[in-house]
């Protein structure tokens, strides 16, 4: 079980009425969420309801169209025209791995550190293999992705994302690409970052993983958060309709 | 058909096409046989066309004539050229996958006047106007004019004879713009083939925009389209041809003069068209062993 984060700690990530449009669709409406350092939220809902939207917000992969979303403090704007100075501080795991295919995995760990924060190569190297054995996968470091298994390919970008040692980690539907008997040992990295105080925004269906490590599970439909709650209330006593027949599919 | 076993390929046994195929062949030598040997009463000479590669002086020494200097102007010209329109090539293919709108239409201008217009027309224009009145301008001429009176052994190496520097400069020049379009065709293709979880991923570990190109896009795109490049690079050695027109004095012109001079059509642009051959063979089949290679590994 991870501790509950206290309600005093300072804010990691904080969206203001946030939303989106792609031309006349609006992706996200009017977006309030609030993440405490330390805090780890599972965002779930119905495919197509803006969640990985949502995320790819934060680390600036989309450009939201209003509203406000702060890092730490400090609002996205500031960095309009630098968004790599975010998304270094704030690492991101995406459905399809997105592993480099011409680098080794080693390499592929090593790649941000050398270039973005101009890390020495055996340095880099040392912090990959670091990180490689947290996710339990160093035997792998010289082998290219496509020789590895979707859970152990997924356990890599996870590491390439530590690797960067960033404040914040975002996971988009990280266990959705992968075959059952792989999810386990992909959640299990996840459930050790987040044993270590991670910040974690997840973006996931494993609602036994919400139960056991989030502190908060966000319900999001129609590009709309519908309900926000602790898991042991969400799970037992769901106030809004949508996120209970939403529950009662998936459960 | 037997399936043979893995690694073994299956013998081949001809079919009744194949005979028809091969009796043809065999009809239409006999006859290109019939017409030289009896119509055209051909009298065949090479000896004096192969002088032309290389002679011997009164000292009997070895000396290179037209056809060989031709050669080696064609290779200085296709590598040079190879060089220069890969780096040209690479510049436009990005500035075409740029998301500035000025870049994209430069470029984009660009690539179609050249791919729109025949060779010919087109090395006509930058020979007459754009070498003749903007080099100067740029101050290449001067540049060109250096390099043609500089006595260092490594320009004496790369450009050869000082006295056709200029000559071969233009004609480089002119062959990299040219094809630097197409390469850019291909570079771009290629750039637009990696996924874009590739530029995300880049991206999303801190990278900058130039850096997820150069690191990751780039690598991942030329090798690709390594194919593709090869076969514009056989393209080009072809195309070195075209320069004789602007009297580049490269294989093709002199082959040319050596024609015209000894009267032997025949065989200077047969052995011409052979020394063609062997060079964009070899380059394809260095091709297809690069393939077979990309195909083993992974």
């Amino acid at each position: 079980m991870v501790d509950a984060v206290s309600p005093d700690r300072p804010l990691a990530v904080e969206l203001r009425g946030v939303c989106k449009w792609y031309d006349e669709f609006q992706a996200l409406k009017d977006i309030d969420l609030q993440v405490r350092q330390g805090e780890r939220t599972v965002v779930c809902g119905p495919s197509g309801s803006g969640k990985s939207t949502m995320i790819r917000c934060i680390n600036r992969l989309e450009e939201h169209h209003g509203g406000e979303i702060r890092i730490n403090g400090e609002s996205v704007e500031l960095y309009e025209a630098r968004p790599h100075l975010i998304r270094q501080r704030v690492g991101m795991v995406f459905q399809q791995f997105n592993l480099f295919s011409h680098m080794t995995v080693v390499e592929n760990c090593c790649l941000g550190p050398i270039k973005a924060l101009k890390l020495g190569r055996a340095e880099a190297r040392e912090r990959a293999m670091h990180y490689l054995e947290k996710v339990r996968i160093p035997e792998q470091a010289d082998k290219y992705p496509s020789q590895l298994s979707g859970g152990q390919q997924q356990r890599v970008a996870i590491a390439r994302a530590l690797c960067m040692s960033p404040q914040i980690m975002l996971f988009d539907e990280p266990t959705s690409a992968l075959d059952p008997e792989m999810i386990q040992e992909v959640l299990e990295a996840m459930i050790a970052l987040a044993e270590d105080g991670m910040t974690m925004i997840c973006v996931t269906h494993e609602m036994g993983f919400a139960r056991t490590v989030a502190d908060s599970v966000v319900f999001m439909d129609r590009g709309e958060i519908v309900e926000q709650a602790p898991p042991s209330e969400f799970f037992t006593a769901p106030r809004s309709e949508r996120t209970r027949a939403f529950l009662d599919k998936i459960l | 058909m037997s399936a043979g076993r893995p690694g073994q390929r299956a013998r081949w046994r001809p079919g009744a096409v194949d005979w028809l195929l091969l009796v043809g062949l065999a009809v239409f030598a006999g006859y290109v046989y019939y017409q030289l040997r009896h119509v055209l009463v051909y009298r065949w000479d090479w000896q004096s066309v192969l002088q032309f590669f290389a002679y011997r002086d009164e000292a009997g020494e070895w000396q290179q004539n037209l056809l060989l200097a031709g050669l080696e102007a064609t290779l200085r010209i296709a590598i040079f050229s190879a060089i220069l329109s890969l780096v040209l090539g690479l510049v436009l293919a990005l500035m075409r996958v740029s998301s500035r709108l000025w870049p994209r239409m430069v470029a984009r201008t660009y690539v179609e006047l050249v791919r729109n217009t025949p060779p010919l027309v087109f090395l006509f224009i930058f020979y007459f106007f754009i070498s003749a009145q903007l080099f100067p301008v740029l101050g290449i001429d001067r540049v060109i004019a250096a390099l043609a009176e500089s006595d260092s052994a490594l320009v004496l190496w790369l450009l050869g004879d000082p006295r056709l520097v200029e000559n071969l400069v233009v004609g480089i020049l002119c062959l990299s713009c040219f094809e630097a379009a197409y390469v850019s065709e291909v570079l771009r293709a290629g750039i637009e083939s990696v996924g874009k979880d590739q530029r995300e991923g880049a991206l999303a570990v801190g990278l900058t925009g130039t850096q997820t190109m150069w690191h990751v896009v780039l690598p991942q795109a030329v090798r690709i389209v390594i194919p593709a490049l090869v076969g514009q690079l056989i393209t080009l050695v072809k195309d070195t041809s075209i320069m004789s027109i602007i009297s580049i004095q490269e294989l093709a012109f002199s082959a040319q003069e050596v024609a015209v001079s000894t009267d032997r059509v025949f065989e200077v642009w047969i052995l011409v068209a052979l020394i063609y051959f062997v060079i964009c063979y070899a380059l394809s089949a260095l091709s297809r062993r690069l393939e077979l290679r990309r195909a083993v590994g992974r």
